[in-house]
């Protein structure tokens, strides 16, 4: 896969870490989260899973304890791939305490759901989701949405 | 001995090479299935077996916290509607379609809060995933022997 990168553009899109992304997935299904890690592992991602918006937003940096994050690699996150339906907070909650972050905000959002909602769909686009995928995903879903995120900040 | 194994490699070979006629017949596993066996390489060669597994261990809990759900003298739907939403999703990912069409009666009858047919629809659910269950065993176990034999399973 040849990219080019542009070392002058300040995007924090999926451009600047070399060939593999690093991806967040929030899924509170395990069986979801194992499927969708080796669909992004195939697709040339690094993957970081999180069972809940909860451990989400704690790995971000984004959790109660703002100066800690579980984030012990340090790598970036170059985009999250959240589930919708999940218990506590869905994924749109997490999409909004995102956006309302001046250090994640620019970080794409996608949003997963097993349920083809039209009013679902809008409200997650309106509020700055990238994209909104249905369940089940797919591998060819996998590589749409690299290709749509490859476009992002150039 | 040998002979034997050559005849089950064969006619697990025969299996493969007819593709979905085995697992797929009647309808019990989708495309999503397929999906699952060509996300499969040499980086993880136990990839559906892992999933599938626990996709087992899963729905083996989610079966009897329902079946308690349902047996309380007060059901709480909500509580029950949770759960089948799990398993519709899991069932849909790892493409399992009987079960994953039972759950969507059985969501209208939470709605409904119709315990009765909630009750019919577990029931229907156990059944499916049993059959659906020792298909996939079965699978994995005639994949198993076509390996040790010293052959390879044909990806679609």
């Amino acid at each position: 896969m040849n990219a080019s990168f542009s070392s002058s553009s300040s995007s924090k899109g999926m451009m600047d870490h070399g060939d593999q992304p690093h991806v967040l997935a929030v899924d509170d299904n395990l069986i979801d989260r194992k499927i969708v890690e080796k669909l992004l592992k195939n697709s040339a991602c690094k993957v970081t899973t999180a069972e809940n918006g909860l451990r989400a937003l704690e790995y971000l940096g984004l959790g109660d304890d703002q100066n800690n994050t579980s984030n012990v690699s340090g790598l970036k996150v170059n985009l999250i791939i959240t589930d919708y339906c999940m218990p506590g907070m869905t994924g749109y909650e997490l999409l909004k305490k995102i956006k309302e972050s001046s250090v994640m905000k620019e970080v794409p959002v996608v949003i997963m759901s097993s349920e083809n909602i039209p009013t679902r769909i809008n409200k997650c686009l309106e509020e700055g989701a990238k994209m909104f995928m249905l369940k089940p995903i797919k591998q060819s879903d996998v590589k749409e949405l690299r290709c749509q995120l490859m476009k992002y900040g150039s | 001995m040998c002979y034997f194994s050559l005849i089950a490699v064969l006619w697990v070979v025969g299996l493969a090479v007819n593709g979905d006629f085995f697992v797929c017949e009647k309808g019990f596993l989708d495309d999503q299935f397929t999906q699952l066996q060509q996300l499969q390489d040499d980086s993880n060669p136990n990839f559906v077996v892992e999933v599938v597994s626990l996709f087992f261990e899963d729905s083996e809990r989610l079966l009897n916290e329902l079946t308690k759900a349902l047996d309380q003298q007060t059901v709480d739907f909500k509580k029950v509607d949770a759960h089948v939403h799990q398993l519709k999703g899991s069932s849909s990912s790892i493409g399992a379609q009987r079960v994953q069409k039972v759950c969507i009666d059985f969501r209208s009858y939470c709605e409904e809060k119709n315990v009765e047919g909630c009750k019919k629809c577990l029931q229907q659910v156990k059944n499916e995933y049993s059959l659906g269950k020792s298909k996939l065993e079965t699978l994995f176990k005639l994949e198993q022997q076509l390996l040790d034999a010293g052959g390879s399973i044909p990806m679609q």
